[in-house]
């Protein structure tokens, strides 16, 4: 059962309401995205920090219901 | 999962670098997972791969232990650096390298990329 793009970006951005989020299809088959995050939250924190915060986002569907998720997470300057 | 938790303490702890994946450094089965080789390759650094497709208990128990929902997953000197995507911002700002060379990582020789999936 794959995602939309707009569930992913929905589930991150109801926890980081703040966030610029760009999220892109790389296989066109709802399992294979690319998103790049920024946000002020991830201020301080180390990079596996910031990309936890976004798996927590998704609720536990990393790794599961979604497949492949190539992250990049910045803070904005 | 406390005997896997000690199993695979073992195995981070055995080698310098230790890199969980799917397939092998000759075959990897995911683009992630290839993508992370390519980057220790260039790193320049021995490493051991643990092909997480071989057994199913490290391939869950690993995501607990890291507390990191995907593979592949680096380990340096036993500690949980990253997966692909931290891979690969940390290489391309020079910060992957500098975490080998502090932690005095031992460099790549021929023999020394080795591949096993453990009993």
């Amino acid at each position: 059962m794959a995602m939309s793009a707009q569930e992913i970006e929905g589930m991150i951005r109801a926890a980081l309401p703040d966030a610029k989020i760009e999220i892109r299809d790389l296989a066109g088959d709802g399992d294979h995205y690319a998103a790049s995050v920024a946000s002020p939250a991830f201020a301080g924190k180390s990079r596996v920090q910031q990309h936890k915060m976004v798996y927590d986002a998704l609720g536990g569907k990393m790794g599961g219901t979604l497949h492949a998720l190539q992250l990049t997470t910045s803070v904005p300057k | 999962m406390a005997e896997i938790k000690e199993r695979l303490s073992g195995i981070v702890a055995k080698d310098d670098v230790v890199l969980f994946m799917k397939g092998t450094p000759l075959f990897p089965q995911c683009g992630f997972s290839s993508r992370a080789i390519a980057i220790l390759d260039h790193c320049g650094v021995a490493y051991e791969s643990v092909d997480v497709l071989q057994d199913m208990e490290i391939r869950q128990g690993i995501k607990s232990f890291s507390d990191w929902p995907t593979i592949p997953q680096l380990y340096v000197k036993g500690e949980f650096v990253g997966g692909s995507d931290i891979m690969m911002e940390m290489f391309e700002a020079g910060e992957l390298q500098e975490l080998m060379a502090e932690k005095k990582v031992a460099p790549a020789s021929d023999s020394s990329q080795r591949s096993t999936s453990h009993d």
